[in-house]
């Protein structure tokens, strides 16, 4: 089977989701990369299998973009469009399986047995197997699920797409990119520390920080921590935050309320530190420690640094 | 789009505010289906903005606003955290993998709000009782068909339970972290 496979740059980097949809893509048939504007070199497509990569013009609003990746697919007879389920993947997935009269089967989590799609739902309670009615189809795969494939060193070849794309739509006034702190952006993070009300305030953060120094994590927070404004709303992790991934993700003074859960229940390893033994979150976890944060998280902290 | 057992749901609506309500009569059975006649109804209206949910809260797809701004031809804001109007033009914020964006919008546009567009807001008596009069329509569907087709659900692997560690020796959650779960 012939698939198309979406890819967003940052840098001239194809991102880390990006290279997962593109590996996915590429374990299911024959997979050529689309992608807007500037790449550096084959954007690291040809290591995760690639051979081709179609090369539309950059700077292309939504409406825009689907219509260079049904374009692509067209032009190449792929009756199958990848890309990763994140905040771009969202906008435009819907629109090209609307052009290409498309199924659309959004969030995968594993490669395919057969035609069979395997994603979450009910917010991670369970999984449902999915297959495509129509004869075309548009998957979105959920970033941190699939894995990335093993590098094999191979290089993509670039060609240039041009096809019509119609009038740009929607104006940016403004772009600003927080700052992680030279920490991986919480989305592909493999290792997260994040804390919640137990911490009794955004003065006592310090500790938090620290620990994620130490293991080299991203720091998160659940929601009444960003509802009150102790920490930034871009790092509310939850059912209404962003939803992660990580191999391995640390609450901290999080009691666990199942719409926290729903955003953090796909990370591989879950460590809970809370001084309340009943704390629901103890029953999601994998490991936990009994006790009062401002004693455990330093002492914790020391362990990881002693590495 | 529903059953008359939606009609309570958009009752709801127009208690804290909505003026009409419309439910399109069919059960929904994915995303390409519910778009299609979300798209086909409003194809018939004229209207300023379609406001959609950031998820539904069972299949959590995030696919039906993008779907149905593409058959309406229009921008589609996904995961907006503010709304402006401004010289006639749609102001909205919007966070992306690369950092948040603010964007303007001329023409009508369909977006999905993210938390932080609106306070959730509690239907007061006033409301309720003003709601039984608003109109609330309800239209055939156009038989629009699904893109995709559910062939069984599953509970994922239970948890083994968690595994406590003394809190006066967290070195040893490292050695687990490290050695057992190959985490670190």
């Amino acid at each position: 089977m012939k698939c198309i496979a979406f890819i967003q740059t940052k840098g001239g980097q194809a991102t880390k989701a990006s290279l997962e949809a593109a590996g996915f893509a590429a374990g299911i048939g024959e997979a050529v990369a689309v992608v807007s504007g500037d790449l550096d070199g084959d954007g690291g497509l040809g290591s995760v299998g690639i051979q081709r990569v179609l090369q539309g013009a950059g700077d292309l609003d939504d409406s825009q973009l689907g219509r260079l990746v049904s374009a692509a697919a067209e032009h190449e007879g792929a009756s199958l469009v990848v890309c990763a389920q994140d905040h771009l993947g969202k906008s435009i997935a819907g629109r090209v399986a609307v052009r290409m009269n498309a199924g659309l089967i959004a969030g995968v989590t594993v490669a395919p047995d057969g035609d069979n799609y395997t994603r979450n739902v009910f917010s991670g309670k369970a999984t449902a197997q999915v297959k495509g009615a129509t004869d075309n189809l548009v998957i979105t795969t959920t970033p941190n699920a699939i894995g990335m494939p093993a590098a094999s060193g191979a290089t993509a070849s670039i060609e240039a797409f041009d096809t019509e794309l119609g009038e740009r739509k929607v104006d940016i006034l403004e772009a600003a990119s927080p700052s992680t702190g030279g920490r991986a952006p919480l989305p592909e993070a493999e290792l997260v520390v994040s804390a919640g009300r137990g911490m009794k305030g955004p003065e006592n953060w310090g500790l938090i920080e620290d620990l994620a120094d130490a293991v080299g994590a991203t720091t998160a927070c659940s929601r009444p921590v960003s509802d009150i404004g102790w920490r930034p709303h871009h790092e509310h992790v939850g059912q209404t935050g962003i939803a992660i991934r990580p191999n391995l993700y640390i609450a901290v003074g999080i009691s666990g309320a199942i719409q926290h859960l729903a955003g953090v229940n796909g990370s591989k390893v879950i460590v809970v530190i809370n001084k309340d033994p009943e704390a629901p979150f103890f029953k999601a976890a994998d490991y936990g420690i009994v006790g009062d944060a401002f004693d455990v998280v330093p002492k914790l902290t020391e362990a990881f640094k002693a590495l | 789009m529903g059953g008359a057992d939606c009609d309570p749901i958009l009752r709801k609506a127009l208690a804290i505010g909505a003026h009409e309500a419309v439910r399109i009569d069919a059960e929904p059975q994915d995303a390409m289906q519910v778009a299609a006649e979300i798209a086909a109804y409003a194809k018939g209206q004229s209207f300023d903005a379609i406001l959609c949910g950031k998820e539904t809260i069972d299949h959590n797809s995030s696919a039906v606003p993008a779907m149905i701004a593409e058959h309406l031809d229009v921008p589609c804001i996904a995961l907006a955290t503010s709304l402006d109007y401004a010289d006639g033009k749609a102001v909205m914020t919007r966070e992306t993998a690369l950092g948040i964006e603010k964007i303007s919008v001329g023409g009508s546009f369909v977006l999905s709000a993210a938390k932080g567009m609106a306070e959730q807001r509690i239907p007061n008596m006033r409301g309720i009782m003003a709601a039984r009069t608003k109109p609330l329509q309800v239209v055939a569907a156009q038989g629009a068909a699904p893109g995709t087709r559910i062939e069984r659900f599953a509970l994922p692997d239970e948890k083994a339970g968690v595994k406590l560690v003394d809190a006066e020796n967290p070195a040893e959650l490292v050695r687990l972290l490290r050695e057992e779960a190959k985490v670190i």
